[in-house]
């Protein structure tokens, strides 16, 4: 019911985020959705890929601290309110989230985010009906 | 096993008694023997009889790496030249070497310290012990070697270089100890890989190793890769050579032979001693020595003395592992700081490569000091995706750092590969401010 995400460390320096997404274009890895988290200092750059797996293992190997953790990708209704009511669902529930951004696929606005509580996210998922993505639901051409 | 219960084992209170009578006796000859501490004596308007217990040493001039040099070669020598059986020189890559020359009363002193330290790594008559230390000038080689004899283990000389030879002889002699740097340790077992000697078929159990620093990481190494238990063996040639201290079982820092060599740990600024525990400069006072004494030498390495009593039995203090150098010290905020203390905080954190940059600056009149440490892609996880998590780990290191160093240090935690990596002494600080 989740799909990968890698987190790359970053520093705030021009230059930086280039020398990552060069290696990424090099392992022929796809980019289908990114976010920044930015700190005066540093940055986590977030990114949804196809090949998660293969492109964790390589920028690894090129020195790049990165790391795979494991995101909900929920449908939302193109609809005024519809982030909040998938939002509430969750905070109904008592979960928390992390971090959350978004994504147009297909025209439908996809919402990712990150929670500490996977098992009850789950479960609220299921008992409201929601749509998940799984990674098969990807638009991945590479 | 122990190889002199009485001096290594004694009360606290004889032990110092016995100091204070060796000091007193040992200022008393060099000053009729060595202008050079007569002089300073004089000008101090101090005299042997001033010196009567090991408390009166705070009243003795310190003496430097610089005199030695200035009083090349034998200025300091205080025993006569028909007296003096041995002469060893240090080398001399920035200026005169230092000569030191021993009589047999000294020799045979070293010969028992060293026989000290064997003991204490569990070596007997039973041995067949390697000696690859380089034979020579160097006093590691000859140091060793008249140890080993004296507990009657069978000494091989095999000196450096010829490793091929030397793995060679370990393996079908069946030698169970080694004396030799803690890099030549490691040299040797790469050279035993290739040679496709494995660990099995050698006997090697006990390594003694010195004369540059090595950290626990490198122990861990060397005993894994060579199957045998690795001990520390401090010396300086100034002193006299290998085992001026050395450890015991229990590992925790090197018990120092200080019926013959006093230690003192001093604020390398001030000069006054630091409180016990604390990390200062080494110095040593030869409390026996006949060839060349030296009074309150300052042998710029940092550590500190362990209090307390050791386990093992052994009552004569323990010195740490040396932390660094006086020459790479800075001064933050009227406190000293040394780039190898925020090294030993490195270590300690896994999420952090071995490499680091302190950056100190000046601002609005205050000191500032930042340190940058890299992560490792290795060690990155998902627990480490947020800011407040990265946060979360600069504070952790923040508060580690503070508890050494004794001033707050701003932490930036930077990507891997981004700083640089060098061996020269001063690579690890960037002073910003213009003082000079």
């Amino acid at each position: 019911m989740t799909i990968r995400q890698l987190s790359i460390f970053i520093e705030n320096q021009s230059g930086t985020l280039q020398k990552v997404l060069e290696l990424i274009r090099k392992s022929g890895i796809q980019i289908i959705a990114c976010t920044i988290a930015d700190t005066a200092e540093y940055g986590l750059f977030r990114i949804i890929c196809s090949e998660p797996d293969r492109a964790c293992e390589e920028l690894k190997e090129a020195g790049v601290a990165v790391a795979i953790s494991d995101v909900f990708a929920i449908e939302l209704d193109n609809q005024p309110g519809g982030a909040a009511n998938v939002v509430s669902v969750f905070s109904g529930a008592g979960i928390g989230i992390t971090y959350m951004y978004a994504f147009l696929l297909d025209g439908r606005g996809i919402l990712i985010f990150k929670t500490t509580q996977a098992a009850e996210t789950e479960a609220a998922i299921r008992a409201h009906g929601l749509h998940a993505l799984s990674e098969a639901d990807l638009p991945v051409n590479a | 096993m122990i190889w002199n219960p009485n001096k290594e084992c004694m009360p606290r209170e004889q032990m110092r008694l016995l100091q204070g009578k060796r000091l007193h006796k040992i200022v008393e000859y060099v000053y009729h023997n060595v202008p050079f501490y007569r002089n300073k004596l004089q000008e101090m308007d101090i005299s042997p009889e001033d010196i009567q217990t090991i408390d009166d040493i705070v009243k003795l001039p310190f003496t430097t790496k610089k005199d030695l040099r200035d009083n090349y070669p034998f200025g300091l020598q205080a025993a006569p030249q028909s007296e003096i059986i041995r002469i060893h020189a240090s080398s001399g890559t920035t200026g005169n070497p230092t000569i030191v020359g021993y009589t047999r009363k000294d020799i045979s002193i070293w010969s028992e310290c060293m026989a000290r330290s064997l003991t204490s790594y569990g070596v007997t008559s039973d041995d067949i012990f390697s000696v690859s230390y380089g034979y020579g000038l160097f006093t590691g080689g000859l140091g060793a070697h008249n140890g080993v004899e004296m507990i009657g283990a069978s000494v091989v000389p095999a000196s450096t270089g010829n490793t091929e030879k030397h793995a060679r002889l370990i393996r079908d002699l069946g030698i169970t100890g080694i004396a030799c740097t803690p890099s030549y340790a490691l040299y040797l077992a790469e050279t035993m890989d290739r040679m496709g000697i494995s660990k099995d078929e050698i006997k090697l159990r006990v390594g003694a190793f010195g004369a540059e620093p090595w950290t626990e990481n490198m122990r861990t190494e060397i005993q894994d890769r060579l199957g045998l238990k690795g001990f520390n063996l401090y010396g300086l040639s100034e002193i006299m050579g290998p085992s001026v201290s050395y450890e015991c079982d229990e590992q925790h820092g090197s018990h120092i032979n200080e019926d013959h060599f006093f230690p003192e740990v001093i604020d390398p600024v001030t000069l006054e001693p630091v409180p016990a525990g604390q990390t200062g400069e080494l110095v040593f006072t030869t409390l026996t020595k006949e060839g060349m004494p030296v009074i309150r030498y300052r042998t710029r390495d940092l550590c500190s003395l362990l209090p307390g009593e050791c386990p093992c039995g052994r009552t004569n203090v323990r010195m740490s592992a040396i932390q660094g150098r006086t020459d790479d010290m800075l001064i933050i905020r009227g406190i000293n700081v040394f780039p190898s203390q925020v090294e030993s905080v490195v270590l300690t954190m896994k999420e952090f490569a071995p490499v680091y940059m302190l950056i100190v600056d000046r601002v609005n009149n205050l000191d500032t000091l930042v340190v940058q440490v890299e992560l490792r892609p290795d060690v990155f996880n998902a627990t480490l995706d947020t800011p407040a998590a990265i946060d979360e780990l600069e504070k952790r290191f923040a508060d580690k750092l503070r508890s050494v160093l004794s001033i707050n240090a701003k932490v930036q935690i930077k990507a891997p590969g981004t700083i640089e990596r060098s061996q020269g002494k001063s690579s690890h600080v960037i002073d910003k401010r213009k003082l000079y």
